[in-house]
């Protein structure tokens, strides 16, 4: 069968590679019962264990509950702290908390001005959507220092992590 | 878990909860927000640390003290961190 449909090319992206340090930033966390400022080089180092940080578009487009759904089916909490950030606001990550079903094993970032994907270098303006942008799909694990292990950024849109990849990165 | 010594429940737009802030901001005392949600069923973590799931509520770990009710924590802030004992600043 021939589909027809288009991605669009977003061109490469300048951002934090694997070896380097990913910046560190101060966002509100959202947990399944409140949300505080919490800056990540405080959530990486509460436990040994390494910190997958996903970027995904805003919460309630198809993507983001996709991503939800694999990470939850694959269970990484188990080997790994995963840790969501996209633009939507604390009380969206809250639905998307009880919809997704992530209890307290899973936590998210909200960044309305997208302010930590402008510093990632993976800011992505919408098409359609005057005057939003939000972070390319992107994925990036860190040990307890922030050093990058991997990263993943799409170069095209929309585009999807590889789960498989991530998982090896984090066992 | 915070490396500040008083973390302060909130409601966004709760005036209550403002007042409370603000005394904290008057006493220069660093403290962590942590928002809850509008529905009261929804704030189960509240409950948990005063008995009831109202805001503002406060834990002042340096004291052991954990206190509901804007105007009991006003009062206590003023009490502990205030300069006299009229109660307020001016």
């Amino acid at each position: 069968m021939d589909l027809d449909f288009d991605i669009v090319d977003l061109g490469p992206a300048d951002h934090p590679e694997a070896g380097e340090q990913a910046p560190d930033f101060t966002r509100p966390l959202v947990t399944d019962e409140y949300w505080s400022d919490v800056a990540l080089s405080d959530l990486v180092a509460r436990d040994d264990d390494p910190t997958v940080l996903l970027f995904h578009p805003m919460d309630g487009a198809f993507p983001a509950t996709y991503a939800w759904k694999e990470v939850r089916q694959r269970a990484w909490h188990e080997s790994a702290t995963v840790v969501g950030i996209s633009i939507s606001t604390p009380y969206a990550h809250k639905r998307l908390i009880d919809e997704r079903e992530l209890g307290d094993d899973y936590v998210l970032y909200s960044d309305p001005a997208n302010g930590v994907a402008e510093t990632y270098g993976i800011a992505h303006d919408l098409d359609g959507m005057a005057g939003v942008s939000e972070p390319r799909p992107a994925v990036f694990v860190l040990d307890d220092e922030r050093t990058i292990e991997y990263a993943w950024v799409a170069t095209e849109w929309p585009d999807f992590p590889d789960y498989d990849e991530i998982e090896a990165a984090i066992e | 878990m915070s490396d500040t010594d008083i973390v302060c429940y909130r409601l966004q737009a709760c005036p209550f909860c403002e007042r409370v802030v603000r005394r904290l901001q008057e006493y220069g005392l660093d403290y962590e927000s942590r928002f809850v949600e509008p529905l009261h069923s929804e704030r189960d973590a509240v409950k948990r640390l005063t008995g009831k799931r109202t805001v503002p509520a406060i834990v002042d770990e340096r004291h052991g003290v954990t206190m509901s009710e804007s105007a009991n924590i006003v009062e206590y802030l003023d009490r502990t961190y205030g300069d006299g004992d009229d109660g307020g600043v001016a």
